[in-house]
């Protein structure tokens, strides 16, 4: 019995990289036809970057509010912190593109990483919306010190003639980037590190009784989130060009928190679908100039309370989309 | 040299002594049970061996290496496993990982290898393999892909004791683990606890209201009241112990 099941399992496991793997072909297809036929135009291919940057962004998120379960208004800082770094090595650099881009990036992740690790430290003391109140503070004090240092990060004016290493001509660098940076969190979720920070977040009771070491997986899931968010700060100031203080506020944060929570608490997928369709969204409602933003919030307001309702279990049930909207096993 | 000496152990919350002057020895491969009213620091004493209390005085031995001080986690590693008296499973997780998370320790590999996947499927697959072998001892194996907290409240029970055995330990503290059974799932209960010992090869330290679950199985009692040691001894004489009827039911 226990060596069927472990066969079955093996089979699982390679049944879902296979689909994996068919995903990120048809990603790679998919986009690369839209952009290479026309079809998006100029309008849509400036959202794909920015898509690309809020599915980083979000699921980096989710792995410190969804998987270990402790909420965090103060991403936009990481992400801050990734593209300030980023811009001020290719500022400086005079190498060839490759080697900065790829220097860039490292500097972005890991300067960020490290920031991650100091505000993983209070992690260890509180919880809930304590800690929710001082990543929140975290964030405005990541914005005042760029504003502050002036000679290093041009203060409110921000940094200007950023070398466009991932705007929507580099599609392709920004696609693998996002491929990269998914996959590497996913299978991070699905080994023993991921299990332990899930087990921190459903009861750290327990997981401490059952030999989990908190302090480590909590800034673990920490310091992974940020790498991440780091990294989706490179792309975003490669993209515009241009970066201020002002543009990593408190509102970013939110979004991204938004995207989180609306594709579901510990979704990867979910996170993904979210962080497209939500910044797909206010580009196709153009078309109502004033009245954009309010549609925006109502029809996020719609699907939250659909998301919640009878109805949508009864849809799921009756139509047999089950398989489509439960999680997968892995991922819950 | 007994598995488990706890030597004149104390804790004191400010003015309150919780316990006093607790001393215990428990042989390797004992069943062992720990009773007492409400209230007498039964819940404390275990959280004093797990580390999530630090004694105010004395020393805890196990296979004679003084354990006090250690972390929560590190006790752990050192081999002494628990349950709770309010079942804290990993409800969001399936039954499988709820036991998987319990191998933790026992097989590791690295980060890149968690990343790159490769050696990792294969060490997942042994974890895998281990988890089902120990959730066939307690029948849980059918439900391996079930979210823990969709199990009834017996097999929540069982799950909890199926996790702490993942951690390979040598010395196995149940908290109340027949609280809220019926005397069916009881008798059930005993069964298993019993099994569990010959199977995992683990000594074992309850807490038990149900007189009957510690006539039953216990090969030795310590009954406890306001925090220090009323009596030790076999069941049959303890339980007929006149202070030990007083404390139970009042003079």
């Amino acid at each position: 019995m226990a060596n069927e099941f472990v066969k079955a399992k093996t089979k699982e496991v390679r049944k879902s990289t296979i689909q994996k793997a068919v995903i990120i072909a048809l990603a790679y297809v998919g986009v690369i036809a839209l952009v290479s036929s026309g079809v998006l135009g100029y309008q849509y291919s400036s959202v794909l970057i920015s898509v690309a940057v809020n599915i980083i962004a979000a699921v980096s998120l989710n792995l410190v509010t969804g998987f270990l379960g402790e909420l965090s208004l103060g991403h936009a800082g990481f992400m801050a912190i990734g593209a300030y770094t980023g811009a001020l090595i290719t500022l400086h650099l005079n190498l060839p593109a490759p080697v900065e881009i790829f220097l860039g990036l490292a500097g972005a992740g890991i300067m960020a990483a490290i920031f991650g690790l100091i505000i993983g430290i209070p992690v260890l003391r509180l919880h809930g919306d304590y800690l929710a109140i001082v990543t929140l503070a975290f964030g405005q004090i990541i914005a005042s010190i760029l504003n502050y240092v002036k000679s290093i990060t041009g203060g409110a004016a921000g940094l200007n003639n950023i070398e466009e290493y991932t705007t929507s001509d580099h599609y392709l660098l920004v696609l693998t980037l996002v491929v990269l940076s998914v996959l590497i969190m996913s299978n991070i979720i699905n080994s023993r590190y991921g299990r332990a920070i899930t087990a921190v977040r459903d009861n750290y009771i327990a997981a401490e009784a059952t030999g989990i070491c908190i302090r480590n997986y909590k800034i673990f899931a920490f310091v992974v989130g940020a790498f991440f968010a780091g990294i989706a700060g490179f792309i975003f100031a490669h993209n515009v060009g241009v970066i201020k203080p002002s543009k990593f506020d408190f509102n970013m944060s939110i979004n991204i928190l938004v995207f989180v929570v609306l594709g579901g608490m510990g979704s990867i997928k979910g996170s993904i679908i979210a962080a497209v369709v939500l910044t797909v969204l206010p580009e196709a409602l153009r078309g109502l100039s004033d009245y954009r933003m309010l549609m925006y919030a109502v029809i996020l307001i719609v699907v939250m309370l659909f998301n919640n309702s009878k109805l949508r279990k009864r849809l799921v049930e009756e139509s047999g989309l089950k398989k489509l909207f439960t999680k997968k096993k892995g991922e819950a | 040299m007994a598995l488990l000496e706890v030597k004149n152990l104390g804790i004191s919350f400010g003015g309150l002594r919780a316990v006093d002057d607790f001393n215990i020895r428990i042989e390797e491969g004992q069943l062992y049970g720990l009773i007492g009213p409400n209230g007498a620091g039964k819940t404390t004493i275990f959280n004093l061996l797990t580390g999530v209390y630090k004694p105010t005085d004395g020393s805890i031995l196990l296979d004679g290496k003084n354990i006090v001080g250690k972390s929560i986690h590190k006790i752990s590693h050192e081999g002494i496993a628990r349950t709770f008296q309010n079942i804290r499973l990993f409800g969001k997780m399936t039954v499988l990982e709820n036991v998987k998370v319990g191998l933790h320790s026992q097989y590791k590999y690295s980060l890149f290898a968690g990343i790159f996947q490769y050696p990792a499927i294969k060490k997942e697959a042994q974890m895998t393999e281990r988890a089902m072998e120990i959730l066939e001892v307690f029948g849980l194996a059918e439900d391996a892909e079930l979210l823990a907290s969709n199990l009834p409240y017996g097999q929540q029970r069982k799950l909890e004791i199926a996790r702490a055995l993942a951690t390979n330990p040598k010395l196995l503290l149940l908290d109340e683990p027949a609280a809220g059974m019926n005397p069916n799932e009881t008798k059930e209960l005993m069964d298993t606890i019993r099994l569990v010992r010959e199977k995992f090869h683990v000594t074992v330290l309850l807490i038990e209201h149900d007189m009957k679950l510690v006539s039953g199985i216990c090969e030795e009692l310590t009954v406890l009241n306001f925090g220090t040691v009323l009596t030790q001894g076999k069941p049959e004489d303890v339980l007929n112990d006149p202070k030990v009827i007083t404390a139970y039911l009042g003079e």
